[in-house]
Formats: structure tokens, sequence, C-alpha cells
């Protein structure tokens, strides 16, 4: 477990920080340019489409960072690793905001398309039971104040909130959705166009860096208050 | 310029997707910038409060020199 040396990573990733913020925005200005200029707008849905650029990459951050948390959750039980629960701890507030973006813009996409700006659908309601279990998982953080307690109570929550993901993944096919099902696969062919899919891989990249940089920032300040409880006990 | 922001009718739901995007980067941003920035000034001020034998104990620590340095913040 020397990989997770808390010095050697607050040491390492402290020098990464302004490489991570200069590629984020050069990324983002560059699929800002693609998402609102460059790419065409759908044959259907017309401009409107072009909410896909901020809509579909805030959806697959937040699967991706709390389906990350619910892993790291597993091995705190199995390992009791500390700095397992920080870094989980540190991914929560970003993965909260994408999904909160993710149901803002989808809902703003739906006025146009769907002609109501919320449906009770099984792919949004999923989705709004993800950002439950973020709010819960944060709240938790500040309600408990023994370690041990609110350490279970976190990774329990994450883990349990972890069932949620196939079924937001698998709503399309499962259920008659008004929701469109997945157009980009990994395992067979997109059936999307390159022109739309080459800014919503830059917009997904700018996005996974702007997690990655505020991960950064708030894992250093959890690293910084336990060290402010070490100068205590000196 | 007129046809860009108007997006054929489409421009008030497209801007409003984008504009409360980056609102909620940004505001995400300023918050966690902050508490790291609190948290570095509280360890500051503690270190300060210490004594020679704590300080030298303290020092002995690569990472607490670092937090000193405050280079986070110059880095961001």
């Amino acid at each position: 477990m020397n990989f997770f040396n808390q010095n050697k990573i607050f040491l390492s990733i402290n020098k990464y920080y302004r490489f991570i913020l200069i590629f984020f925005l050069i990324l983002s200005s560059l699929g800002l340019i693609e998402a609102l200029i460059i790419s065409p707008e759908d044959y259907l849905q017309g401009d409107s489409v072009r909410i896909m650029y901020v809509h579909v990459p805030s959806a697959w951050i937040s699967l991706g960072i709390f389906s990350c948390m619910a892993f790291l959750s597993v091995l705190v039980f199995i390992f009791k690793n500390r700095n397992l629960v920080i870094i989980a701890k540190s991914l929560a507030p970003s993965g909260f905001i994408f999904t909160l973006i993710a149901l803002v813009t989808g809902s703003i996409w739906g006025k146009p398309t769907w002609g109501t700006w919320w449906a009770w659908d099984a792919r949004i309601t999923t989705m709004l039971i993800l950002c439950f279990f973020y709010l819960m998982y944060l709240l938790a953080w500040r309600i408990f104040e023994k370690r041990d307690s609110v350490i279970k109570i976190t990774s329990l929550i994450s883990i349990i909130g972890a069932f949620n993901i196939p079924i937001i993944k698998f709503s399309v096919d499962w259920w008659s959705t008004l929701h469109q099902p997945s157009s980009i696969k990994i395992l067979s062919e997109s059936k999307i166009h390159e022109s739309m899919l080459t800014p919503l891989i830059i917009m997904t990249a700018a996005f996974a860096l702007f997690s990655l940089l505020i991960f950064l920032m708030k894992y250093n300040t959890e690293l910084i208050k336990i060290k402010n409880k070490g100068l205590d006990r000196l | 310029m007129i046809n860009f922001f108007s997006m054929n009718g489409y421009g008030i739901y497209v801007f409003s997707a984008f504009i409360f995007t980056m609102i909620n980067f940004l505001g995400l941003y300023i918050v966690v910038r902050y508490q790291l920035k609190k948290e570095q000034k509280k360890f500051a001020e503690k270190f300060g409060k210490l004594n020679l034998n704590q300080v030298s104990e303290a020092n002995k620590q690569k990472i607490n020199k670092e937090i000193l340095s405050a280079g986070i913040f110059s880095k961001i």
C-alpha cells in the first residue's frame, strides 16, 4: 500500500495543478467552439441538439465518479485503508455537480424536444435517485461526527447507490421511455455522426479534466486537515 | 451574429444549458479553492505558534514545508 502514501501523493499532484488547469481551459475553449459553432444541427432536433455536448458528458462523468466511489468503498471494507476514504470523499463534490448539471440540462433539452421540462421517465428518475445518493453521501460527512461511523455510513451509501448505476444505464433498453436509447456504444458501431462525436469527445475530456482538478484540490484540502490535527498533537 | 444567438429559436435553451454548466463549474471551483485556502491558512497559523522543538519535529515531514510554501495557490 506504499502506492497510497499520502505524503507522496500530495507532493506529486502538487506539481500537476497548473498543467491540468491550462489543459482544461484549452480543451473547454476548443470544445465550446466545436459544440456551438462548428458542429452541425440535427435534422430532427435542430440546434437544440447542442445541449447534448454538456448533458451527455456530465451524465457519463457523474456515473463514472459514483462507480469509482462505490469501488473504493468496497476496498475500504476490505483493506481498512483511510486514504481510500479520502479519495472517495474528494470525488463526491464534482460527482454531485455533474449529476445536477445532467439533470438540469436534460430538463432544458426536454422542453423543446418533448414539450415538457420534466417527466417521471425511468432514465430521468433513476438519475434523480443518483443525485439523492450523492446528496446523502455529502450530508453524512457533515452530520456524523464519529470517524468510524461516518466511514461505514458513507461507504454503505455508495455501495447501495451503486446498484442504481446499471439501472440507469439499461433503463432505456428495459423500459419504454421518453429518453432516447444510447447512440454511442463501445462494443458495437455508434449511431452518431463523426461531426457530432468529435465535440462530444472533446467536451467529455474537458469535463473529466475539470473533475480531476476539483478532486486534486479537495484531496489536498483533506490532507491539510489531517496535518492540522497532526500539529495539534505535537 | 443574431442568427448565432437565436439558433433558429433554440438559442434560449442552448445558451441557458451552457451558462448553467459554466456557473456550476465556477461555483464549485471557487468553493473548493476557498476551502483549500482556509485550511492552508489555519495550518500556517498553527505552525507559527509552535515552539522550536515542535518546529524541528514538524519540519521532518516534507509535506509540512510544502503546505507552508503556499506552492499550491501559486500553481492554481
